[in-house]
């Protein structure tokens, strides 16, 4: 590992999340003392994970590029399984499932050869034709619409979106002086995971008008403004140390995470309330699988991911 | 020594980062032998899987009883599940009228191993499960005091069923029921195993697969 080569600013970052985690350990130990009669474990098996998920998050973002690019190769994958796993599946169509694996492999070549117009439509056209040929080419029809729209969706949700991260590793690094590549990845999943934190918890204190009721009874109004507002005001001071965002842009780039982090959870509520299941695994202690962390990230990276594009000059 | 090393550097990688397992009531895995670990079979994998959950110290002993006439077809393959599996061969027809098949298993309970055993008695159908056979019963009866564990494995059928060579990797689900002991008669001594596993399922939820 050479600290010298990567961004200070994403070093002063990282060394900000470790420091928030432990304040949110100090909050969880004074609130033990104050209120010992009430049970804290959920919180505290939470948190832990936090710590374990950042550790690892800083960890591959900080060892090198081609690592940081596995890595996310790595979480798709697991986020893949972890889809295929509770959705029925056709025993006709393993093969076609494991071609639809492969997917991350080959997307994660394109994105290391930085090959945007391939890796942009590489799952969206030809994964998906694919995945949809092999299974006619099996030759059984029942439940083919249900069985390929599930793959294709779940190829979206994880490689595909996931992808846009890794992508954003690679775009030239001249063109964000304060982070580079990095910054963007940093200020993303930050901006999606607080703005998690903070509609659950301005959802928590004052929420009192359900949104959806029928999909997610624990989303209401209050917490989704709340959440939108704080995203946004970090959105506007996190943009000078990691992106070259101006100011209008970055409150529309908070404006952008913490609605789309908001329908990304939403989506993945419906997703499990669909299938009857809570959690989409165990993966995580106190948070369920991996899908049921990453559910926000898969609507924000993507979106964010164009937008930057759309304000960066000459992509 | 070779077990240690083929599980340590190949297959508990591979489970676990492959598949991912999701176990249930791990605090019910045997502890030491004589034991026997009774589960539903699917896929080659199972054994993998089973072996994986025991603690280091244990992997010794661990035994799956294994279809003689298959798995020692040949002398390299039969070398091999010797040495990295350290199967318990047995055979499936009796070459003298008086042979008890299950004499290698009873060698084995002696040196306070523990047995897996699939009382299927073989994968079948994929995440299907298939009449008991009684052999378990007969070993329950002749050591009354050996606890049996039943285990409930989901998952690995469709990752590698009967017939395929290509994982597809799927999580896997392992549910480990309280162990039972010899209750006074055969029948009901496998219908009480069958029940309990089949309960076990009832815990998950499964999606279709069809």
């Amino acid at each position: 590992m050479n600290l010298s080569k990567i961004p200070q600013n994403i070093l002063w970052m990282m060394g900000g999340i470790f420091a928030l985690l432990i304040v949110a350990n100090l909050i969880t130990f004074l609130l033990k003392k104050l209120r010992p009669q009430k049970d804290y474990n959920e919180l505290q098996m939470r948190i832990r994970s936090w710590w374990v998920m950042a550790s690892v998050f800083a960890l591959a973002m900080t060892l090198d590029k081609s690592i940081s690019l596995w890595f996310m190769a790595f979480v798709s994958f697991l986020a893949f399984k972890e889809f295929l796993s509770i959705i029925p599946t056709r025993r006709v169509d393993r093969r076609v499932i494991f071609w639809a694996y492969m997917a991350i492999p080959i997307q994660t070549c394109w994105i290391m050869m930085g090959w945007y117009d391939m890796f942009i439509i590489f799952i969206p056209v030809y994964m998906f034709l694919w995945l949809a040929a092999q299974m006619v080419l099996i030759g059984d029809t029942s439940g083919f619409l249900k069985a390929v729209g599930t793959l294709q969706w779940g190829l979206m949700i994880t490689a595909f979106t996931i992808g846009h991260m890794a992508y954003m590793l690679v775009f030239p690094n001249d063109f964000n002086p304060n982070a580079g590549g990095g910054g963007l990845v940093l200020y993303l999943v930050i901006l999606t995971q607080l703005n998690d934190v903070s509609q659950f918890i301005w959802g928590k204190s004052f929420g009192r008008n359900k949104v959806i009721p029928k999909v997610s009874p624990n989303k209401t109004w209050e917490g989704f403004l709340g959440g939108v507002a704080t995203t946004i005001a970090l959105a506007w001071l996190l943009a000078p140390f990691l992106t070259f965002f101006s100011v209008r842009e970055s409150i529309i780039a908070g404006a952008i995470i913490a609605l789309a982090g908001f329908l990304g959870d939403l989506t993945m509520s419906a997703i499990k309330r669909d299938l009857g299941i809570k959690d989409t695994s165990q993966l995580v202690p106190g948070h369920g699988g991996i899908l049921d962390r990453l559910d926000s990230l898969t609507y924000t990276a993507p979106l964010f991911f164009h937008f930057t594009s759309f304000v960066l000059p000459n992509f | 020594m070779l077990k240690h090393i083929f599980f340590y550097l190949c297959v508990k990688p591979i489970i676990l980062i492959g598949l991912g397992l999701n176990v249930r009531n791990y605090e019910r895995f045997p502890k030491k032998g004589p034991a026997i670990i009774v589960a539903n079979h699917n896929s080659h994998l199972d054994t993998l899987v089973l072996m994986t959950l025991a603690p280091q110290k244990l992997l010794r002993k661990v035994r799956p009883v294994a279809a003689y006439d298959y798995f020692c077809s040949n002398p390299v393959f039969s070398w091999l599940s010797k040495n990295f599996l350290g199967i318990i061969p047995i055979k499936r027809t009796r070459s003298t009228k008086d042979e008890d098949l299950l004499q290698p298993c009873y060698d084995a309970i002696e040196k306070q191993q523990i047995l897996i055993l699939y009382p299927e008695g073989t994968r079948g159908k994929p995440e299907q499960m298939a009449e008991f056979k009684s052999g378990i019963a007969r070993l329950a009866q002749k050591y009354p005091q050996m606890p049996i564990c039943p285990v409930y494995m989901h998952g690995l059928g469709k990752t590698l069923p009967k017939g395929s060579f290509i994982p597809v990797p799927f999580f896997c689900d392992v549910f480990i029921g309280e162990a039972l002991k010899w209750n006074g008669e055969k029948q009901s001594f496998v219908d009480s195993l069958r029940k309990s596993i089949e309960d076990l399922q009832k815990q998950g939820h499964f999606p279709e697969w069809e």
